[in-house]
């Protein structure tokens, strides 16, 4: 099976976002980033499936040129090749920008299945997926647990909300967004570090001619709307302070 | 006008659809609501109690429950028939399903998980939570969109009621059963979940902060100090060191105990929802800017290994 997974590389979870004097964007010279944590589950998906049915696994990504890192880390966990949309621009893009930049470089290359995480850590527009699909012309279907290969076609167990879930018939080839804890990731070995050096990564540039369909006008902090008690002092003290905060002001405690 | 797409399963209309006309009505303008799939003439005429100008009972005979390609097909007709200037859902696991399809087949901007929207005078704006709702964006898209909005974003009692009922138009749409590529099995709930967080009076709950499975040991012990049941944000969930009967969050529980102590939740989005009307909030992270403190009453920036285990000896001395 011909399987790719599309990644996103955004700034690592610990760092903390700081706004840009135009107020459109972070300040994000000095982040470190890291491969969108959604997006390890569904290559984790991807690698499990190779492993069961063989085949391949390509990595893609749109981003700038700082992206080859996170690509480089999926062709150590397992990856066959990558292929890389590059373009400065991509990293502020919307979803549609970025998947119509991605359906340029992976549409010729017929895939049997697309997998993508939920939703990035950065944006979190979750949308590029399905929209994906639309562009590349298959079949999709989201927020997947479980996905089952039968002849030509996958059953896929969908999580639903309130702890409901939905098996779906999908004939392939298709799109399928992972839900993070479908699995338990791997981590890379030493072993797959230096054979990921070897590994092909293809660049592409992107479509010409896209007008973004959405624009950050104004970005900020969120206004505080609750009032919190900040208590403060060594453990000892501030635990002191808690408990009885909690007995004799908010009363929850007897 | 805005059009509203409702969401509805088998005649029980979903509650946040009445979140998305009040987000509408609120944004300005006439409304019309549109609501689809079997049983949908009881929802349509709950939702013709709203003020808004006119409710669509739209009709696809092939479309009995949820597809994407069914639902595609009939709202691209809905859309392109009504012309409006936004067309608004909301954020539900069915919008994130279709909407995207949607709006690149119409060829509309589409702006995710909006908690509101501001007028000015190049138009409506926006504002959607980014980076992990450590921050706020005023988005302007570029022409008609489609809009999704946050669970509990918008209260849905806000909704103005109409001094009479508004008319209810029935539209049809074509849709071709042959072209539907998704087959549904009927929706299924996993064995009982064994524990039920939605009755507990107090909650400890777990996040990434507390970095080792082995550590969860520590809020057990906090939990049965204080009488309390251990609840765990997804990540922790996800990665199998509690089960997933203990999720709080959109894809969880949903839980409004007295007493929420959140140690090491640095509360994205998708946990809040899940616990935000708790009575009392306390959260301890070592992150001061973590989105948890927003909604916390009492918060404890720093190490929760060594606060934790503070908490228990005042709790037991």
């Amino acid at each position: 099976m011909k399987i790719a997974v599309c990644l996103k590389q955004v700034p690592a979870r610990d760092w903390q976002p700081r706004v840009n004097d135009q107020k459109t964007w972070v300040r994000d010279q000095d982040a470190s980033f890291e491969l969108n944590e959604p997006d390890a589950y569904a290559l984790e998906e991807g690698l499990r499936l190779k492993e069961k049915l063989g085949g391949e696994v390509v990595v893609c990504s749109a981003g700038p040129a700082r992206v080859s890192q996170a690509l480089r880390e999926a062709l150590a966990r397992g990856a066959d090749r990558a292929i890389h949309v590059e373009d400065d621009g991509l990293a502020t893009a919307d979803a549609f920008a970025v998947a119509e930049a991605l359906a340029s470089a992976m549409r010729d290359e017929q895939f049997d299945l697309v997998l993508t995480g939920l939703q990035s850590d950065d944006q979190g527009f979750a949308q590029t997926g399905v929209m994906l699909a639309e562009l590349l012309g298959i079949a999709s279907a989201t927020i997947i647990m479980e996905v089952v290969v039968q002849a030509g076609a996958l059953r896929v167990k969908r999580e639903l909300e309130g702890g409901w879930f939905q098996w779906v018939g999908v004939p392939l080839p298709a799109l399928l967004t992972i839900q993070s804890g479908i699995n338990q990731l791997r981590y890379a070995t030493l072993k797959g570090i230096m054979a990921a050096k070897k590994k092909e990564i293809r660049k592409f540039a992107p479509p010409a001619g896209g007008s973004p369909r959405q624009q950050i006008v104004s970005l900020y902090v969120p206004e505080k709307r609750k009032h919190t008690e900040m208590i403060g002092g060594a453990a000892a003290d501030a635990a002191k302070t808690l408990i009885k905060l909690l007995r004799e002001d908010a009363r929850v405690l007897s | 006008m805005i059009l509203v797409l409702a969401e509805q399963q088998g005649g029980t209309l979903n509650r946040a659809s009445w979140e998305t006309v009040a987000a509408a009505q609120q944004a300005g303008g006439p409304v019309k609501v549109a609501v689809l799939g079997a049983g949908a003439e009881v929802p349509a005429a709950e939702l013709a109690g709203a003020d808004v100008a006119e409710v669509l009972l739209v009709q696809a005979p092939p479309i009995e429950s949820y597809t994407l390609d069914g639902y595609v097909a009939a709202m691209v007709q809905l859309v392109a028939a009504e012309h409006p200037d936004n067309v608004f859902l909301p954020h539900t696991y069915q919008a994130r399903d279709y909407a995207p399809a949607l709006a690149v087949r119409l060829g509309l901007a589409h702006v995710t998980d909006c908690v509101g929207t501001k007028r000015t005078d190049t138009g409506l704006l926006f504002v959607r939570p980014v980076f992990q709702g450590r921050l706020l964006a005023d988005v302007a898209p570029a022409g008609p969109a489609l809009v999704t909005f946050q669970i509990g974003a918008v209260r849905a009692d806000s909704v103005t009621r109409g001094a009479a009922p508004a008319p209810i138009r029935t539209v049809a749409a074509t849709v071709d059963a042959a072209a539907i590529r998704q087959k549904p099995e009927a929706p299924f709930r996993e064995a009982k979940q064994a524990v039920d967080l939605t009755e507990a009076e107090r909650i400890v709950a777990v996040g990434r902060g507390i970095k080792a499975q082995e550590k969860i040991a520590l809020a057990q012990q906090l939990a049965a100090a204080l009488g309390a049941e251990v609840g765990a944000s997804r990540p922790i969930c996800d990665a199998g060191w509690l089960p997933m009967d203990r999720q709080i969050g959109s894809s969880g529980q949903t839980v409004a105990p007295k007493l929420y102590v959140a140690l090491g939740v640095s509360g994205a989005i998708q946990h809040l929802v899940g616990m935000k009307g708790s009575r009392t909030i306390v959260a301890i992270n070592k992150d001061p800017e973590a989105p948890i403190f927003e909604i916390a009453d009492y918060g404890v920036v720093g190490d929760l290994f060594e606060i934790v285990p503070a908490l228990i000896k005042e709790l037991q001395g």
